[in-house]
């Protein structure tokens, strides 16, 4: 089936599949430091300097559609409009975000008056410069999936032999800097490397959709995992996924666009983990809220029980009644007054050990609803309730 | 015979030996605009003793710790570490900073915020063997957490969180430690326990320098005081310093007397 694909096919998806990796693991770092959106600024500061290489090959004489320079010159504009970023967010006052938006709509501003300079310049073939917004796999050669492949590699094994200091920054800048980093310079290599791997993905991805690549699978990565490598690994591995998926898909049939459908699996992937994903995903936090919803309740009304106050609350009853605790009249059975005894007791219990300094590890880490002979040996809850016979002859 | 109307006395003898200071301010001002945050402080911590930097809110206590490490660029000033300058000592400083300045759902573990106290070992690419692991745990351990070294750090209560921010500064295993207000909002057990550590470390010989806000308990837990509202206004023993006038010259009104009652310090 993938070799029925055909020669283009197969080229487009190794080249998204490489791409996808290193924009899932670069993407981590910028993702964990918090500069999402600085990203996109890069990305959109690409444009002029697309259009500007264009031209300066043009007016040397040459037909224009190198990608290698047109790829150079939208490095140049997009460093500078990192610069710009940088510079205007630490040397004035105007915060991060108004220093992205800035940058952001001026670049591309620029970029998109320098396309339409473009269009009216008689000599040059411009088909396709325009393709650079939304990516164009069309026409790829094997010279520019070597250049995707190459350019991806070498952003993606910087990352990796930086991921520590990087880490430790968008963790800590102020630790980091007294542990020995250079802040600034680990920041703008993170920026560095997202600019290499935006610049790279312009042909598959384009400038307008790469920093969805770039920020989506490292936040569905953060949905299975609480440990930043293991974030970065996942990100990779879902973003190279979703790039051969998505390319693969694109090539089926005859009008899909790559890129887009490239971010569409990626934002799928990025869905499966918002709900499905243990601990932090939707569903699983939903389940733990009733649980401990139910656990509260049945407390509470044992306790009451045990106390031989009345319970008003509908649900409180019929949890206690689904347990075989109450009779439908209210009443408790004999299984009921046994569980409320123990309710009291525990309850007891857990009063001894909160006052009790020696016990605050374990009393901090619990919720002080579970039975305590379930936290303690039995020796310790001997001792407990040594003290609480004491307390109360 | 000449009479000068007004003598200048030089604070700092210009002969003065830095050296002998683990940490040493001189003319140290901040400004974050046109209003400076601190103003031509002086101060030399003294070796092996726990100084507190009291002073009210907006006193400049945190922006004086972030200048002395190089995270804040002062205006003018210099800082001296030991006696040379702070980019070649860095790595005799160890730092706790504010709790509350990280972000506590970052993906990290407890003993791998601990094992970033060891970077200057490790560097970029070392790798974290066994022995590396066993001195975090041993860190962990002093301060009462070795239990939760694989605990997401998002699952800790604001002390639990204090103290691993401890254990990592003893994994940097450091002469000097700056802590930016360790026992705001933290429990009364991890009070204890960081006091404990922090004894420990002061009598092994390293020196201590941390903001504190409570004048209840800097006389118990300090050997010295620094007083500061903008500038310095005393540095000394912290039974000379922590005295009804000069608190009042501090704070201003700012500040009830009745908190340095002694039956209520006591109590």
């Amino acid at each position: 089936m993938v070799l029925g694909l055909g020669y283009n096919a197969m080229l487009v998806m190794v080249g998204a599949g490489l791409l996808g990796i290193a924009a899932g693991v670069t993407g981590t770092f910028l993702f964990l430091r918090k500069r999402a959106l600085v990203g996109d600024a890069i990305a959109h500061a690409t444009l002029p300097g697309i259009g500007l290489a264009f031209l300066l090959m043009v007016a040397l004489g040459g037909d224009g559609r190198n990608l290698a320079v047109l790829l150079i010159g939208a490095a140049v504009t997009a460093a500078l409009g990192l610069l710009c970023v940088h510079w205007i967010s630490t040397k004035t006052r105007l915060s991060e975000d108004t220093a992205i938006g800035a940058v952001l709509s001026v670049f591309f501003g620029f970029g998109v008056m320098l396309l339409t300079v473009i269009q009216n310049v008689p000599s040059g073939r411009q088909a396709g410069l325009d393709g650079l917004l939304l990516g164009a796999t069309a026409g790829m050669l094997y010279a520019d999936a070597v250049l995707i492949a190459v350019g991806g590699a070498v952003a993606l094994a910087a990352s990796l032999a930086l991921s520590r200091p990087m880490t430790m920054v968008a963790f800590d800048a102020g630790f980091a800097g007294i542990s020995g980093v250079n802040v600034v310079r680990i920041d703008l290599a993170t920026m560095g490397l997202v600019l290499m791997v935006t610049v790279v993905g312009l042909k598959i991805v384009g400038l307008i959709l790469i920093v969805a690549l770039l920020i989506i699978p490292p936040v569905a990565a953060r949905f299975w995992t609480d440990h930043a490598m293991r974030v970065a690994i996942l990100a990779g591995t879902m973003g190279g996924v979703s790039g051969v998926v998505g390319a693969g898909l694109s090539a089926t049939a005859p009008d899909l666009p790559t890129g887009p459908i490239i971010v569409l699996v990626a934002f799928a992937a990025f869905l499966i983990s918002l709900i499905m994903a243990p601990d932090r995903g939707v569903l699983a936090a939903w389940f733990r809220h009733r649980r401990f919803e139910r656990r509260v309740h049945l407390r509470q009304g044992l306790l009451a029980l045990g106390q031989g106050q009345p319970i008003y609350e509908r649900f409180t009853l019929r949890l206690l009644q689904k347990a075989g605790l109450v009779r439908a009249d209210g009443v408790a059975t004999d299984r009921g007054v046994g569980a409320a005894l123990d309710a009291l007791r525990d309850e007891a219990r857990w009063a001894i050990m909160r006052a009790d300094p020696g016990f605050d590890t374990l009393v901090n880490r619990h919720d002080g609803l579970s039975p305590i002979d379930t936290l303690l040996t039995a020796d310790q809850i001997a001792e407990i309730d040594t003290r609480l016979n004491g307390a109360t002859p | 015979m000449a009479v000068t109307p007004l003598s200048v006395v030089p604070v700092v003898p210009a002969s003065e030996d830095l050296a002998v200071y683990p940490l040493a301010l001189r003319g140290l001002t901040v400004s974050y605009g046109q209003k400076p945050a601190i103003f031509s402080v002086d101060a030399s911590f003294v070796p092996g003793q726990m100084t507190a930097i009291i002073g009210p809110n907006g006193a400049g206590k945190s922006t004086l710790l972030k200048a002395a490490l190089g995270i804040i660029t002062p205006l003018s000033g210099h800082v001296t570490v030991f006696g040379k300058a702070l980019v070649d000592q860095r790595q005799r400083i160890a730092y706790v900073p504010q709790r509350a300045s990280v972000d506590w759902d970052f993906p990290t573990r407890v003993i791998d915020v601990v094992l970033m106290g060891l970077y200057r070992e490790l560097g970029l690419l070392g790798r974290i063997r066994r022995s590396h692991h066993d001195r975090a745990m041993a860190c962990l351990t002093r301060v009462g957490m070795q239990d939760f070294a694989t605990r997401q750090i998002g699952q800790l209560s604001g002390g639990q969180q204090q103290r691993v921010f401890l254990a990592r500064a003893l994994a940097q295993n450091a002469d000097l430690y700056l802590l930016d207000e360790p026992f705001a909002g933290v429990d009364a057990a991890t009070e204890k326990a960081i006091i404990a550590v922090l004894k420990d470390l002061r009598d092994a010989g390293r020196t201590i320098v941390a903001v504190h806000h409570d004048l209840a308990t800097v006389a118990e837990y300090f050997d010295r005081a620094l007083l500061l509202n903008v500038r310095r206004i005393a540095e000394g023993p912290v039974d000379q310093i922590v005295t009804p006038d000069l608190l009042e010259r501090t704070y201003g009104g700012q500040l009830t007397m009745a908190r340095m009652d002694p039956a209520q310090t006591a109590s």
